[in-house]
């Protein structure tokens, strides 16, 4: 092999770089449930609950438009034809109380970090 | 061009027949264990093969004046000499593609005012470069955000490459400008094939299908973010029991999760035995990696076989007595040689 040392160095940044899943999992720690708190005296969300843990941001971002942009306030669950209040904070926020333990636990493990915090408020748990 | 579609298609299909029909643990466990072997085994195969094979000319191509009398200015950047002029070159190639920014095209004009009759006119055509510059940073920085995938916690330097690939805050989930970047930038790749009937002449399977199956794994990961959405912290939970060998029912994926995944198993299979394994190649090319300083320092062909020297004071002991007696200059003469 020419220039051997170049070229093992080389191969093993690759190896380290591509096989990285495999051994930062053993540094880190697994993830093998969402681990969320479920709002309690509660049994249904607003649509089902596959629909939800998969779309609740495009619902969310429908929510927005139609209240915002069609002066809509209104939504109607295709899971029981309830009616719901439009909001964010109202809606969401009062079945799911426990921000902490609930949208941001989940979150913080698929690294998502919603921005809509820098105007809409989070219920604070009567601790205020 | 056609068959290399329908190719992909293929894979597609028989990936999402495959997941509906319970096959799961065919294509979502087996498969990607296999493919990051295939991959890594491959690509350690292609490097050590590569820096097997030896050079045998100083071949560096060049791209301006090489080292010269003091007074004649080098282009160091495209003419290097030394290795760490290789270096800044290699470095130059690698992060901004500097050698495809001196793309040119050529174009017969058919009544030019100069030649009064048709002419030949080159271009500097700054289009390749700047798609292919945009296509891979893209994918660069896809490939970083999807650490999001292995990783508890989520290291912060992920959380920052986010946050700036989603800084417009359009929609939700965030667009992320790299996703439509990658498939901008893949469909002019491939529309360049298309419509250019030089390239198109010259383009074989070998270029469409990698064009097509990174297509097909940028369109099914927009799909998966951002329309047919699946449930993320689920696959998070199934990718996080690959890495750890662990691995756990895919029950409530989506099927076009498992396409996705099928074709990033396909393209790693793929990659090490295809042009795409110029990501390291780029490193073992002599036209690349080699300082242009033939004048200077001899170049000795690996291959050439061990050479039979005949040194003449070997030449002398050989033939001496012959050589005295026809009276010729001796370095040492019989009576001394003998001592
Ligand atoms: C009536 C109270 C109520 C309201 C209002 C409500 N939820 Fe829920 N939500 C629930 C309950 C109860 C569950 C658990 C359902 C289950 O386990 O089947 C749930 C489940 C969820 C889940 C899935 C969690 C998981 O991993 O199991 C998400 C995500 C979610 N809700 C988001 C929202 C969002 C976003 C809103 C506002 C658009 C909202 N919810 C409004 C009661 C509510
Ligand atoms: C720039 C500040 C700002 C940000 C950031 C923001 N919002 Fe809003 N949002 C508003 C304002 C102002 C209203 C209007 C309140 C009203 O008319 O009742 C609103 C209303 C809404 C409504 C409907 C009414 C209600 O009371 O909830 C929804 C749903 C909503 N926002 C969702 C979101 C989501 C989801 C995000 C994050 C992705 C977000 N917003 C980020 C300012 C913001
Ligand atoms: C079961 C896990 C889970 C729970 C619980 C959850 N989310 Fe999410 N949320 C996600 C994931 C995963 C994403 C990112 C989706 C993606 O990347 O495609 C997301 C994205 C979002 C986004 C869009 C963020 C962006 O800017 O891209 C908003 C807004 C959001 N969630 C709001 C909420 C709210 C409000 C709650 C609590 C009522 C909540 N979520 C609970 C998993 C969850």
């Amino acid at each position: 092999m020419y220039n051997a040392k170049a070229v093992i160095i080389g191969i093993v940044i690759f190896v380290a770089i591509f096989s990285s899943p495999f051994w930062t999992g053993w540094i880190g720690q697994d993830y093998t449930k969402t681990g969320v708190v479920l709002p309690a005296g509660e049994k249904e969300c607003i649509e089902d609950t596959e629909f939800m843990r998969a779309q609740h941001m495009r619902l969310l971002d429908e929510w927005r438009d139609q209240a915002l942009r069609e002066e809509n306030r209104v939504y109607e669950s295709a899971l029981n034809g309830k009616k719901w209040v439009i909001s964010l904070q109202n809606t969401c926020l009062k079945c799911h109380s426990n921000y902490s333990e609930f949208c941001e636990k989940c979150h913080v493990a698929n690294s998502v970090y919603p921005y809509c915090w820098t105007c809409h408020i989070i219920p604070t748990e009567g601790k205020r | 061009m056609f068959a290399s579609l329908v190719l992909v298609l293929l894979i597609a299909a028989i990936a999402w027949i495959g997941a509906s029909v319970g096959l799961a643990p065919l294509f979502g466990v087996v498969l990607p264990y296999a493919a990051v072997l295939v991959f890594i085994g491959g690509m350690i195969w292609r490097m050590t093969y590569w820096a097997k094979s030896p050079v045998p000319f100083c071949i560096p191509t060049t791209g301006g004046q090489e080292q010269s009398l003091d007074f004649i200015k080098q282009a160091k950047i495209d003419c290097p000499s030394t290795t760490w002029g290789v270096v800044k070159r290699m470095f130059t190639e690698v992060f901004l593609f500097r050698s495809l920014f001196r793309n040119t095209s050529a174009e017969i004009v058919e009544n030019d005012p100069v030649n009064k009759g048709p002419r030949l006119i080159y271009y500097s055509s700054l289009w390749l470069w700047a798609f292919a510059l945009i296509f891979h940073y893209s994918v660069l920085v896809i490939f970083i955000r999807h650490f999001r995938f292995f990783m508890e916690p989520v290291p912060a330097p992920i959380t920052w490459v986010e946050t700036i690939d989603g800084i417009m805050q359009v929609g939700s989930p965030r667009f992320y400008w790299t996703g439509g970047l990658a498939l901008v930038a893949l469909l002019f790749l491939l529309a360049r094939r298309v419509w250019n009937y030089r390239l198109r002449y010259i383009s074989l399977a070998n270029d469409y299908f990698p064009l097509w199956l990174l297509l097909g794994i940028v369109c099914s990961g927009l799909c998966l973010r951002y329309f047919d959405k699946t449930e993320i912290s689920q696959v998070k939970i199934y990718l996080m029991g690959l890495t750890h060998f662990a691995p756990v029912s895919a029950a409530g994926i989506n099927g076009l999760f498992f396409i996705h995944l099928t074709l990033v198993c396909v393209l790693l299979m793929y990659f090490p035995f295809s042009k795409l394994a110029h990501m390291p190649g780029v490193f073992f090319s002599p036209t690349r990696n080699m300082a242009n300083n033939s004048r200077r320092i001899r170049h000795i062909n690996p291959w050439n076989p061990p050479k039979q020297y005949f040194t003449y004071p070997e030449y002398e002991d050989a033939y001496r007595d012959a050589m005295a007696e026809a009276g010729l200059p001796l370095e040492k003469q019989p009576e001394k040689a003998a001592e």
